[in-house]
């Protein structure tokens, strides 16, 4: 096989390395798969040469068990949903808002710039289920006129402060992340502080943490459940309904594997935005 | 009209108790070009930021056109920045935006231009610089030579009284500092009024009125290009420029 004349304009590649590159891939992906199925049956195999398999066996994968009780658990699950598709816009724009009143500078602003602080400082430090139990026994207790007293309701309202305590501290970090220049090249042809903001500063933070978000609401789908502990019936709850009444564990791997089906597509999109956004980084450069 | 587009006296500005500018002194007429020469550390960067308030001065005061002082806390900088336009060494153009909306957004949000009146706008000083085929890129494909045009068109798309340009060629490829300096001669040709900082010392002798020397915080020697460049008084502007010329 002959090589083109050199600085002809062709892409070329000698053909022997190229079968020898794809022997080894081959080669690799079939050490890859055997080892992994060893792997599997060596855990499977001392796994159910433990004595207390078979127990372990009828209370958590019990077929018949599961088969009754998972319609009941997906139909629970449809209240998670509600939550948190209710909660997440809610903390989208709480902690924008709270990480936008961090970064105001002028002092007529100070108590606004205390406040979203000592927010951040509070709810970031209590356990998210402590502020469910406080904001769901306790403010109904208060008996607020105009205020709905409803579990869900302030199980929802527990999530999205909590959360917003840490999506605030996401976003600012966002904006820390945009590199001062760009606000100096903003602010010199004229734009005021709120114009670079919004214009310049903003949309390039919110595309630099789109990656950590979506960690956040991952973690996020999984915390609904929380709100089991003021009574709602959720999927937990409903898991645990059905593990008192027949006293078999099944409900509860029903229950994981509902959550786990939501989690794994949300947690590759997730890997999957933030390969595109480092590779976008890498290609930008110096601009 | 005053008679100056832009008076600096006595200007100090220090940086954490370092003194880049100490006392400095500097006049621009109107449609001049002004070269600041001088090495790394001499306030040439610091003067311009100073100028466009990016930096707030120590004492003196910097009057742009005999009426407005830039260094007075009573001058609303953001109006003063709409009349000053700069450059910068490393472009800094918006990644997040086509070179369009880079070139637009300033006269929409500042100026309250229409957008199709700031488009056009746009569009039309693009195609002035060459660059007319780029409109619709992201500044992460253009070379740097391009990128830095297109940030000289988005600070002229403000129709600056005065342009500022902070080593502009200094982060480029040697290939591509002519395409730069040329965009900046067009627009010394229009009679723009123009302060560079350069280490390009072929051009500041070709373009500038005036060349000003300057050394530890003071303009040291200033003059026209043929006094500076062919018979400098001072034996510091001398010992400059052989060792930047070879």
């Amino acid at each position: 096989m002959n090589a083109p004349t050199p600085g002809t304009e062709v892409a070329y590649v000698d053909p022997q390395r190229r079968a020898l590159v794809r022997q080894r891939a081959r080669r690799n992906a079939l050490i890859g798969m055997g080892s992994l199925i060893g792997f599997v049956v060596v855990i499977s195999v001392i796994v159910s040469q433990t004595p207390g398999w078979p127990v372990v066996q009828e209370t958590f994968f019990n077929g018949e068990e599961f088969v009754q009780t998972f319609p009941g658990l997906l139909d629970a699950f449809m209240l998670n949903v509600r939550i948190f598709l209710i909660a997440e816009p809610l903390i989208l724009i709480v902690g924008l808002l709270v990480a936008l009143a961090r970064t105001l500078k002028s002092p007529i602003f100070l108590p606004l710039r205390v406040l979203a602080t000592l927010y951040v400082d509070i709810f970031r430090g209590i356990p998210t289920i402590l502020v469910i139990f406080l904001l769901g026994f306790g403010v109904p207790a208060l008996r607020l006129a105009g205020f709905p007293n409803g579990a869900i309701f302030w199980g929802t309202t527990a999530l999205v402060l909590s959360y917003g305590a840490y999506v605030a501290e996401v976003f600012r970090a966002g904006i820390g992340s945009v590199h001062p220049s760009q606000q100096m090249a903003a602010r010199s042809l004229g734009l005021s502080t709120w114009q670079t903001n919004r214009f310049v500063v903003l949309p390039q933070a919110v595309r630099n943490v789109v990656p950590p978000l979506l960690n956040d609401f991952i973690s996020l789908q999984k915390d609904t459940a929380l709100v089991a502990v003021l009574g709602p019936i959720e999927v937990l709850r409903q898991a645990q309904i059905d593990t008192s009444s027949s006293f078999n564990y099944t409900p509860y791997v029903g229950a994981a594997l509902i959550f786990i089906a939501l989690t794994i597509p949300m947690s590759r999109f997730a890997d999957w935005v933030q390969e595109r956004s480092a590779r976008r980084r890498r290609a930008g450069g110096g601009v | 009209m005053s008679e100056s587009m832009l008076d600096v006296s006595g200007v100090w500005k220090s940086f954490e108790g370092h003194p880049v500018l100490r006392g400095l002194d500097l006049t621009i007429g109107h449609h001049q070009a002004v070269v600041l020469i001088g090495a790394s550390g001499s306030g040439k960067s610091t003067l311009l930021r100073c100028i466009n308030g990016l930096v707030m001065v120590d004492a003196g005061r910097i009057v742009l056109d005999g009426e407005l002082d830039i260094t007075s806390f009573d001058t609303d900088m953001d109006a003063a920045r709409r009349r000053i336009g700069i450059v910068f060494q490393s472009y800094n153009l918006f990644p997040h935006m086509s070179v369009l909306d880079n070139v637009a957004l300033a006269p929409r949000k500042v100026l309250g231009r229409s957008k199709a009146e700031s488009i056009d706008a746009a569009r039309a000083l693009l195609a002035r610089f060459g660059l007319e085929a780029k409109a619709d890129e992201y500044p992460d494909r253009l070379s740097g030579g391009q990128a830095q045009r297109v940030a000289i068109v988005r600070a002229l798309a403000m129709e600056p009284e005065l342009m500022l340009f902070d080593e502009i060629t200094s982060a480029l490829d040697p290939l591509l500092v002519g395409e730069v300096l040329e965009a900046v001669r067009e627009l010394k040709e229009s009679g723009l009024t123009l302060l560079m900082a350069t280490h390009e010392m072929g051009f500041a002798r070709e373009v500038a009125d005036k060349v000003c020397f300057l050394k530890d915080g003071i303009v040291l020697e200033q003059g026209t290009p043929e006094v500076i460049f062919s018979a400098p008084q001072r034996e510091e502007t001398r010992e400059f420029l052989a060792r930047v010329l070879g």
